[in-house]
């Protein structure tokens, strides 16, 4: 097996013009990742910076409901209100490390380049952020945070207006600046060695998820759930647990609509279910494709879950039964949404609420067991007014239904 | 007709090679058909069909939107190969495209396809060396040139696996960045073909849209200059494009004589 791949799936499919870039980071996050002086300033940041460890909190209230014990890994209390940070600072070190002078990232709900910006703010970058135009529209409370801290966010207008496309035209950068400049992706996608870069910053999530379980319960959970689009938040949480087999790990995709297709897009987000084997942006993964290879537009009420794509690690444990890929419905996920608010008094992400959604959903069959970690990887604020038009929407719909 | 076959035509002439991109299917067909007859006209002696792909990451904003405009008039690969395979042109045929489009396909299918439909030559532009031991072994089965890009980062290690694998041309971006027209070739051209070290024709491209660009590159050694966005703007404005195409292509070929 190549050094970059995952199983079957991952490697290095970009521009030639990248390929010495990604072979400089590969050797410079080799170098850096056990130094003490890299880790004892990333450890200062973590915690006086960011706010961690974040807290295992038993939802006392969803237990009752549900009758098992499900316990919140509250990411959401992360500065920013997401757990993007733990990657971009960790990067944005390894990038200071590196002698880079300006970062470029891309966003999709704009958590990650909300976080891109605070790092490179604190850091003393120069920061650009692309953001699909149609996700600048629905979050632009995050363009105007990112604008605060200085970050320049450009709306792409190319393709489906969402993170694929921000990606794309953030690539598209990197390979015309490449030298003095590093590609701060989001997520456990793309060429190698992103997807294990972000995974192993990330797995701070999971790390104190097994510490603080044992201090709690004393055992490991059952389950472990967490939504996945690209899949960092659920990487985060899962790598850790990797070689603990009695611990069942649920990466949980935006079911959208339906699980259906149409000739030009998806009516979802979820390649690991119904995903099919393809190259997508720099990695071999599972993919949204029409029959010729044309990438579909993905659809969620999440943005942050609205990709065509998957981290390549995550396919990979799927092919080979340690993960167990599901999704749950955008009408699903909102009905959590609102639960979870009710009843623990915690407003979750869009996108968690997916993972929430979830164990809702199977908590009675007991496919979890007794004892359930979720992932709650941020927090809704950014999500009001999406909900609150979907609200307005179904009342109007409702209303009509009424009237025949 | 294969690649090496045209550069050892054109040896005899003292010429250097026109190279042209144009993508399949924009806007249409019968369009691409007929530009790639005006595109031989004017003087181009190797075509470089794009196959667009939905996310294009080498392309810039020009080549994009000729991606984007083929695929809303229905280009794809089945018509594709159909369209070549009625291309007549005395002129190989080079398929540009990007690797899901391959691996969807198949990559001993999309070889065979190529060699079926009279395409002698692939690029590739997100499949570096590394990653592309199965489609080379599938273009040498089926007689296909699998050709590679270097640019001016290349290391000298990957030069020597990259350059030990390309055949037909090797394609060098004499400059970072996207596909585009910019200005200013000359030195970034000659310090980059100073370093390339093979019996492979060298074809430099990115950037490169009128004669006097042509012309430095040629100066500074390049067997082939390849153009693509100039081109496709022509097909893009709409107006008078077999004329305009046929005009610059006899000015850029112009430079190519010595």
């Amino acid at each position: 097996m190549k050094k970059s791949m995952y199983g079957k799936f991952g490697g290095q499919f970009v521009p030639e013009v990248l390929m010495p870039a990604l072979t400089e980071l590969e050797e410079a996050y080799k170098r850096y990742k056990d130094d003490p002086e890299f880790l004892a300033e990333l450890d200062y940041y973590m915690k006086d910076f960011a706010g961690r460890e974040t807290p295992l909190y038993f939802a006392k209230n969803l237990s009752k409901k549900y009758g098992i014990k499900i316990y919140l890994k509250r990411e959401d209390l992360v500065h920013g209100g997401a757990h993007k940070l733990n990657n971009t600072l960790g990067q944005a070190l390894l990038a200071k490390y590196m002698g880079k002078e300006r970062i470029i990232a891309e966003t999709g709900a704009g958590q990650h380049g909300t976080a891109t910006a605070m790092a490179a703010a604190n850091m003393g970058f120069k920061s650009e952020v692309y953001m699909g135009a149609k996700d600048v529209v629905r979050q632009h409370m995050n363009v105007y945070r990112m604008e605060l801290m200085g970050c320049k966010v450009h709306a792409v207008e190319s393709g489906s207006k969402t993170l694929k496309d921000a990606i794309n035209e953030a690539l598209r950068d990197w390979v015309t600046n490449v030298e003095n400049t590093h590609y701060l992706i989001g997520s456990v996608v793309g060429p190698h060695p992103y997807p294990m870069i972000v995974r192993d910053f990330q797995s701070v999530i999971g790390k104190e998820v097994k510490e603080q379980i044992m201090e709690k319960e004393g055992r490991y959970p059952d389950s472990i759930v967490a939504c996945a689009g690209g899949g960092s938040n659920a990487m985060g949480i899962f790598h850790p647990f990797i070689e603990d087999k009695e611990v069942k790990l649920f990466p949980v995709e935006a079911g959208g609509k339906e699980l259906k297709t149409t000739e030009k897009e998806a009516l979802h987000s979820a390649s690991l279910c119904v995903g099919e084997e393809g190259i997508l942006q720099g990695a071999h993964t599972l993919i949204l494709q029409d029959k010729y290879g044309q990438i579909l537009e993905s659809s969620s009420v999440s943005a942050g879950l609205d990709y065509s794509g998957v981290g390549p690690e995550l396919a990979h444990l799927a092919d080979i039964g340690r993960i167990i890929p599901c999704n749950v419905s955008d009408d699903e996920a909102l009905e959590a949404f609102y639960e979870l608010s009710l009843l623990e008094g915690i407003i979750p992400a869009l996108e968690s609420s997916h993972a929430v959604a979830y164990v809702m959903k199977m908590a009675k069959t007991g496919e979890l067991g007794d004892l359930v970690v979720i992932n709650l990887s941020g927090r809704g604020d950014k999500d009001l007014e999406t909900v609150f038009k979907l609200k307005e929407e179904g009342e109007t719909t409702k209303g009509k239904e009424d009237c025949l | 007709m294969r690649i090496a076959d045209k550069f050892a035509e054109l040896d005899k002439k003292k010429e250097r090679a026109l190279i042209a991109y144009v993508c399949a299917g924009d806007p249409s067909t019968e369009a691409t058909k007929d530009i790639v007859h005006a595109l031989v006209k004017g003087g181009a002696d190797i075509i470089e069909l794009g196959l667009p792909f939905s996310d294009p990451v080498a392309d810039g904003p020009t080549i994009q939107a000729a991606a984007t405009r083929a695929l809303a008039a229905g280009m794809n690969p089945d018509l594709y190969f159909e369209m070549a395979a009625s291309i007549k042109e005395n002129v190989p045929l080079v398929c540009m495209t990007y690797y899901n489009l391959i691996y969807k396909r198949g990559t001993e299918k999309f070889a065979r396809d190529c060699a079926s439909s009279g395409i002698t030559g692939i690029i590739v532009p997100d499949l570096p060396a590394e990653e592309s031991d199965e489609l080379h072994d599938a273009c040498k089965r089926n007689g296909v040139d699998l050709i590679f890009l270097i640019t001016p980062v290349t290391t000298e290690s990957r030069m020597k696996n990259t350059l030990a694998r390309t055949s037909g041309f090797v394609y060098i971006v004499s400059r970072l960045g996207v596909t585009g027209e910019r200005v200013d070739v000359a030195d970034s051209t000659k310090k980059i073909l100073e370093r390339i070290h093979t019996d492979v024709p060298k074809a430099v491209g990115f950037g490169i849209s009128n004669k006097e660009q042509a012309a430095e590159v040629i100066k500074a050694g390049a067997d082939a200059v390849i153009v693509g966005s100039a081109f496709v703007s022509i097909i893009a404005s709409g107006k008078d494009v077999n004329e305009k195409i046929e005009k610059l292509a006899s000015e850029l070929k112009e430079s190519c004589k010595e």
